[in-house]
């Protein structure tokens, strides 16, 4: 692969990213604020005894805002790849040495740098809400949720291949990826739900996300979770597989 | 036998030296391009030669930025053969992209990336310098617009920058599509003595225009092209004169005797006269100096003397009868 420009490419993609009017705010800021409001909001209503019960506020909350920050990330993917497609951007870069994959990957990531960032931010002020004692592996959940993101993203691209404008990616991308949330086995054990709801919950690769990032947050090895790896690896490279065949350069 | 030797090696000398003057930097051979069932390029086939502004002219739709795409390797014919300084444009194309500079019709950057980020960008990219960036934005006028977003620049200036991005590499051969499209006209004549400029440092310019004012003012050799055919190809000048020979004179003078006079000159068809005095229709590049001797010869007092030439426009409107702003 020759990823000449990547860099490059990538950290002015960032600056224009941070530039943006919702930017830096829309990532980082929000995310992190609601979380901290939430935990406020929530943690101060606990006693002790009942946070360490309170398997919710104690490990899904966690989880469902990382998710929310994927999410959030694969949106924002799927709209700027229409938006350059549109704008015929794309196809400026693509009449230049840099390789169709050099210009896709620069953009994932900027995608996981300001993914890992906005989870360090909520985890550096998260810290102040939860009982002192419980030892989150910052690192291993930042690399679940790297590994999480990517292959989101890669859910993502399949919508921006496919969208015909612009203005359709965010929407489309909300109506596919919320509702994998729900069958994610994240408020709802999987056990609980109807049986079509349960095989639903099965093929969709947010729930591999949601047990990743539960396990690894509570502690798991990562022995404990190759099958979600491999789950979240099989969508990358399927929906990536999808992509490269029908994906539009303008 | 040594005389022959030499005499074959002198020849061979001399077609070298006449193929430097006159090498093909882009051959175009039998090309074909359909989108389902429109056929948008036809058995297109022709040459650009090394150091010449090159216009493929037609109106909207004729196939013009297909058939350069084809040659910048973006896109696959059909069927034919293209040659880029050698290389084949699609197979080739990262061979090619070093030695070409591409400007695309209706492209866009980064809404808010910076005029010199996107020269530093495209010159790390060639393996240049950021220096040559900032050199060539003085040169176009950029200079004070360096720290200005994309989206803020003029539309001038945003046709300015692409060609920067174009010629960041020292390209050999620079494509421009439809360049001055959306322009006013002050804009439009600064970005024509750009392009000049481009061709006085010895690169090729390969070109697409709807405006014939443009391709005549700035093409030494043009390529009319309609519904994804060549009609025909030659300087502007030649064009006219083979297309639209006619020449019409208008004279000031008040002789009404004058008519009979101007009829027998070569080459007049038609004499008319008007309050003001006669114009006089014809054919072939001799009847303007023709009148002009008749006038002189016979002292004729006239007060005004006006030629109207046929342009590229009319030639247009000639070989495909109808006019290109249909």
């Amino acid at each position: 692969m020759n990823l000449r420009g990547l860099w490059t490419l990538t950290w002015v993609e960032l600056k224009i990213f941070l530039r943006e009017p919702l930017g830096a705010l829309g990532t980082i800021v929000i995310p992190v604020l609601v979380f901290v409001l939430l935990g406020r909001g929530v943690g101060k209503r606990l006693d002790p005894s009942e946070l360490a019960t309170s398997g919710f506020l104690h490990v899904g909350l966690p989880v469902l805002a990382s998710l929310l920050i994927a999410i959030s990330s694969v949106l924002s993917l799927a709209t700027i790849v229409s938006i350059y497609r549109e704008g015929g951007i794309l196809k400026r870069l693509r009449a230049t040495p840099l390789r169709p994959t050099t210009i896709l990957t620069a953009h994932v990531l900027v995608k996981l740098l300001l993914t890992a960032t906005t989870l360090c931010v909520m985890v550096l002020a998260g810290k102040r809400y939860y009982p002192v004692g419980v030892h989150v592996p910052v690192f291993n959940f930042t690399l679940a949720l790297i590994i999480s993101t990517w292959s989101i993203l890669s859910i993502g691209f399949l919508i921006a291949s496919t969208v015909p404008t612009a203005r359709f990616a965010q929407p489309v991308g909300a109506i596919i990826l919320y509702p994998m949330v729900a069958v994610s086995g994240l408020f709802v054990p999987l056990e609980s739900l109807p049986p079509a709801m349960r095989a639903l919950g099965r093929i969709t690769p947010l729930t591999y996300a949601v047990s990743l990032l539960g396990g690894i947050w509570k502690g798991d090895p990562w022995s404990a979770h190759w099958t979600d790896v491999a789950a979240l690896v099989l969508t990358f490279v399927v929906c990536t597989a999808i992509s490269a065949k029908v994906f539009r350069w303008e | 036998m040594l005389r022959h030797l030499v005499s074959t090696v002198k020849d061979a000398v001399e077609s070298d030296a006449a193929d430097m003057s006159t090498r093909p930097v882009i051959q175009v051979s039998g090309i074909r391009k359909t989108y389902s069932s429109t056929v948008a390029v036809d058995e297109v086939s022709f040459e650009v030669i090394d150091g010449e502004i090159f216009g493929l002219i037609g109106p909207n739709g004729a196939g013009k930025t297909t058939t350069m795409e084809c040659i910048e390797g973006l896109r696959r014919p059909d069927h034919g053969t293209i040659s880029v300084l050698g290389l084949d444009p699609f197979r080739q194309v990262y061979e090619l992209q070093p030695r070409i500079g591409i400007q695309l019709q209706q492209a866009q950057l980064q809404k808010r990336i910076k005029v010199w980020e996107a020269l530093s960008l495209w010159a790390s990219l060639y393996g240049k310098k950021s220096e040559d960036g900032e050199l060539l934005l003085k040169q176009l006028g950029l200079a004070e617009k360096r720290n200005t977003w994309f989206m803020d620049l003029s539309g001038g200036q945003k046709q300015r920058l692409f060609i920067a991005l174009a010629l960041i590499n020292d390209p050999a051969l620079v494509f421009l599509d439809e360049l001055t499209t959306g322009l006013d006209p002050q804009s439009r004549r600064v970005i024509w003595d750009l392009v000049r400029g481009i061709r006085e440092r010895g690169k090729t310019v390969f070109l697409t225009t709807h405006l014939m004012e443009e391709a005549e003012r700035l093409c030494d050799r043009v390529a009319i092209m309609e519904r994804g055919r060549i009609i025909d190809i030659d300087t502007p000048a030649r064009l006219v004169t083979r297309h639209c020979p006619e020449r019409t004179v208008i004279i000031g003078l008040d002789d009404p005797s004058a008519e009979e006079t101007f009829r027998k000159v070569p080459q007049v068809e038609e004499v008319t006269r008007s309050d003001l005095g006669f114009t006089i229709r014809g054919r072939g590049e001799d009847l303007v100096s023709d009148l002009i001797r008749c006038i002189s010869e016979n002292r004729m007092r006239v007060t005004n003397f006006r030629t109207i030439i046929p342009n590229l426009e009319d030639v247009f409107l000639k070989v495909t009868g109808h006019s290109i702003r249909d």
